[in-house]
């Protein structure tokens, strides 16, 4: 059972993941989670005022019927599986986070300083959670991919339009991590 | 009934995302900061072994349940499209430190607040699709 319950090694989780894509594909679907934001802009309405989400969502329930698996499968890892939230992070990122604002970086896994209730709760916390789903929502649509269809599904098929993407995932993400997320926490 | 095994698949997605501390936002800076070998380790492992997959797609020696060939859609072309959106997406991913994935696997784990995100998320998507023909692909 220690086997299950500490942390899963790259090794592990990369095949894992491999595996989930290969059984999506089996399945006759491909891997991307990201569509399902706009499936769910559709089922919320968003057709009467674009038509771009005047679609049949229904061709589209499989992938919401994954992210209901996914969400039932964080609840029994953060339930059952998991005995610490302890992150055993690069003793240079805990400095590192320390430097900009960001105290006992690893003793869970997200930070209080973005996550808490009571951060949520104020303006800027709010707006820091809200304009980081905003950029992850338009820029997944406009690359058409986030991580999975891109990073995962896409370079495994050598597909330049993912490299690409991925490349611009990196130019944005360092300059967030580098340039931007000092200034704002 | 044919969608259960959909839901199987995303119970492992859930718990993998969970046990390997991808749904942490730690491992997410440490990435992009380049120190740790941990999430480039699950990423490249799953494209080298995704390749071999595509290969036996390709070969068709590997078909789906119903016996049909596996059909790979490519991704739409577009250096502006992919480019700035991959910017703006990457911009977003390291500042709540969760793609898409991680954001739904959070709310499993319990994370109120992860709930602002996902409603920006699905905004940020409407966005989109209200500004796509004013904007370059």
């Amino acid at each position: 059972m220690e086997f299950i319950t500490q942390p899963w090694a790259w090794y592990v989780a990369g095949p894992i993941i491999a595996l989930v894509m290969f059984l999506l594909f089996y399945f006759g679907e491909r891997f991307g989670v990201s569509s399902n934001l706009e499936t769910l802009c559709s089922i919320g309405g968003a057709g009467k005022f674009v038509d771009y989400f005047k679609i049949d969502w229904k061709q589209n329930a499989w992938n919401l019927i994954f992210i209901a698996g996914a969400i039932t499968g964080g609840f029994i890892a953060a339930n059952w599986l998991s005995p610490t939230d302890v992150v055993n992070l690069n003793p240079q990122t805990v400095q590192d986070l320390a430097d900009i604002g960001i105290a006992n970086a690893g003793a869970s896994y997200l930070p209080d300083e973005i996550f808490s209730v009571e951060t949520m709760l104020s303006v800027k916390g709010f707006l820091v959670l809200l304009t980081a789903g905003i950029l992850v929502g338009f820029g997944s649509r406009w690359a058409g991919g986030c991580t999975s269809g891109h990073a995962i599904v896409g370079l495994s098929n050598l597909e330049l339009p993912s490299l690409i993407s991925v490349i611009g995932f990196f130019i944005g993400g360092l300059t967030m991590t580098w340039l931007i997320l000092p200034l704002i926490l | 009934m044919k969608y259960i095994k959909f839901f199987l698949v995303g119970i492992l997605f859930g718990i993998v995302m969970s046990k390997a501390e991808i749904i942490s936002w730690y491992r997410i800076y440490e990435m992009f900061k380049f120190q740790s070998f941990h999430m480039y380790g699950i990423i490249g492992s799953a494209v080298v072994i995704g390749m071999a997959n595509m290969y036996f797609f390709r070969k068709k020696m590997v078909k789906t349940f119903e016996g049909k060939e596996v059909y790979v859609a490519p991704k739409k072309k577009g250096m502006y499209r992919n480019l700035l959106g991959g910017i703006l997406f990457g911009l977003g991913w390291a500042l709540a430190g969760a793609c898409p994935g991680p954001m739904f696997v959070l709310v499993g784990k319990g994370v109120v607040s992860i709930f602002v995100v996902i409603f920006g998320s699905i905004f940020g998507a409407f966005l989109y699709g209200l500004l796509k023909n004013r904007l370059p692909h």
